[in-house]
């Protein structure tokens, strides 16, 4: 259970520090740090990464939500379609998905250009794939949970009985 | 003379938060746990609620104790959550927040000269609605010691067992602390004994941490001698839709309906159909809300007891009272404290007798935002202790 905590609040925050976790709840550091460990070797936690708004960034950057339809045969699944493109590290998510299409991937480039090529050389080219659907991310609101812009001005007053 | 102003208007001074406002609005860096109200919005269950309500145009007056539904819903609120039995009829009145309840239980239940005990630190207001209602107001003070709880001791040597009205509010604003039920019985002896009517203001109730809340008007003999307040303020995070309620004998709420009915005539329509909702579905937000006060609490108690300051482990509301190092008064504190770094925490003295020498503060705040804060803190602290 305690476990289960610590995973909530480190999907909250993965910077808050194990002292500030231990803080947060009934558990010390080392048992903090303990929980961490277990997450991560269970493999229940994969890795931890900055969200980020790009547009607050001068530089461009390319995002592209991709539509995959495939077809199976008899020695070919989903999971080894899918273990061939997330080799790929212009593929930045890639899922299953029910409905219209297969597979739902996201992809990242430093331009159009570079991720048009990278959809019509590597990708489309795979024998199983039958049609690919692109998406360029025009503006992102919300990424992980975190809604970007200034965040919501906090109009209490600063005393108030 | 044109504009005298009442004697009563006159006795009550001015509040004491205000010349921290004045200091807060120099700087624009400031964080503020000085902060009465919660952080969260109303649950967007209520708020549509709300908007659907005006959309159909549903803005009218409403009966004056309330709509009969929000009554209705507020009956089996109470007595699913605390074991309080009261009948929507006659036994509840729904007001412009709990403020206006405790209002009108001071007018309906004080006359001149009779003596109304508090015990403090506690919300702001109570004082001044007593000599509002012509009344004399006793402080009780509570003490670290106690946790500060009330017990029977802090009533004798105060003298209250002649008073005729007793006042309380736990989980308390501003000290964070709670009464259980075995706290409390003494002091429904206490009142039973000396024929004290209780004024039990229960706004904090759902903020009760690692424990249930028990309110004094479930104890043996207390229901016939007790009013209890309620509202949608802090667990519902509804504070300017302005909606508290009050339950009690028939006897006192027609007589606080007879005031209402004069002067406010009925609570705002479209927070009553917001709180109908917030009442029908939202309480998994509620859960959640409180889920993260507690998460806060523990790390605000955490981080004061690493720097240094005193503090009790404060179990309910939204509020903790760490006392000031030695040799600083908390007036003295709190300003450095905003001065210096840009906190702004509220001075205990505000909050009455037992306050002395303590803060108030609001984890009503992000925890961002109260890292943020300890650590400034923190820095004041090395700085000049």
């Amino acid at each position: 259970m305690s476990e289960r905590e610590v995973l909530e609040l480190l999907r909250e925050n993965a910077r808050y520090s194990t002292a500030d976790i231990a803080r947060m709840t009934d558990l010390d550091e080392s048992e903090v740090a303990a929980a961490i460990d277990d997450l991560e070797a269970a493999g229940v936690v994969q890795g931890y990464q900055a969200v980020v708004d790009w547009d607050e960034l001068e530089e461009e950057r390319v995002r592209a939500e991709v539509e995959l339809n495939v077809r199976l045969d008899r020695e070919t699944g989903y999971d080894d379609i899918a273990e061939r493109l997330a080799r790929f590290p212009e593929v930045t998510a890639l899922r299953l998905v029910s409905g219209d299409y297969d597979f739902d991937m996201e992809v990242e480039g430093d331009s159009i250009r570079e991720v048009s090529q990278f959809i019509s050389e590597k990708v489309a080219p795979v024998p199983e794939i039958t049609q690919t659907v692109t998406h360029y991310v025009m503006t992102s609101y919300k990424e992980n949970g975190i809604e970007f812009g200034d965040g919501e001005e906090d109009d209490r007053l600063s005393f108030s009985p | 003379m044109p504009l005298d102003l009442s004697d009563r208007v006159q006795t009550v001074p001015p509040s004491g938060i205000r010349r921290f406002f004045e200091i807060a609005e120099e700087r624009d860096d400031v964080i503020s746990l000085g902060v009465g109200e919660p952080d969260f919005a109303t649950p967007w269950a209520a708020r549509d609620a709300a908007i659907a309500s005006l959309e159909a145009g549903k803005t009218a007056y409403t009966a004056n104790r309330g709509k009969r539904e929000l009554r209705e819903r507020i009956a089996d609120y109470v007595a699913d959550g605390f074991g309080l039995e009261y009948d929507p009829a006659d036994e509840i009145i729904v007001t412009a927040g709990a403020s206006e309840a405790v209002d009108l239980a001071f007018r309906a239940l004080v006359d001149p000269g009779d003596t109304v005990a508090i015990a403090q630190p506690s919300y702001i207001s109570y004082e001044p609605g007593v000599i509002f209602a012509g009344g004399e107001v006793l402080s009780v003070p509570t003490s670290k010691a106690d946790e500060f709880t009330l017990t029977v001791e802090a009533l004798e040597s105060a003298g209250a067992d002649e008073a005729d009205l007793l006042v309380l509010c736990y989980p308390n604003n501003p000290t964070g602390a709670v009464m259980s039920e075995a706290e409390l019985e003494p002091i429904a002896d206490f009142a039973r004994e000396h024929d004290l009517t209780v004024l039990s203001d229960e706004i904090y109730a759902e903020l009760t941490y690692n424990g249930s809340h028990t309110s004094i008007a479930t104890l043996d003999g207390m229901r016939e001698r007790t009013i209890v307040f309620n509202g949608f303020s802090k667990a519902h995070a509804m504070t300017g839709l302005r909606l508290g309620y009050a339950l009690g004998p028939a006897k006192a709420i027609n007589a606080m309906n007879k005031i209402h009915q004069y002067t406010m005539l009925s609570a705002p329509t479209t927070a009553q159909h917001a709180a109908i909702e917030a009442l029908n579905s939202c309480d998994e937000e509620v859960r959640e809300m409180v889920a993260q006060y507690d998460r806060r609490r523990q790390f605000v108690l955490s981080r004061f007891r690493e720097i240094g300051l005193d503090v009790f482990e404060a179990k309910g509301a939204f509020y903790c009272f760490p006392e000031v190092p030695n040799g600083w008064t908390a007036e003295e504190f709190a300003e450095g404290v905003l001065r210096e770094e840009g906190v702004a925490v509220v001075p205990g003295d505000v909050f009455g007798a037992g306050g002395e020498g303590h803060l108030r503060v609001s984890y009503a705040t992000g925890l961002n935002d109260l890292r943020e804060a300890l650590d400034r803190i923190e820095a004041f602290v090395e700085e000049h202790v």
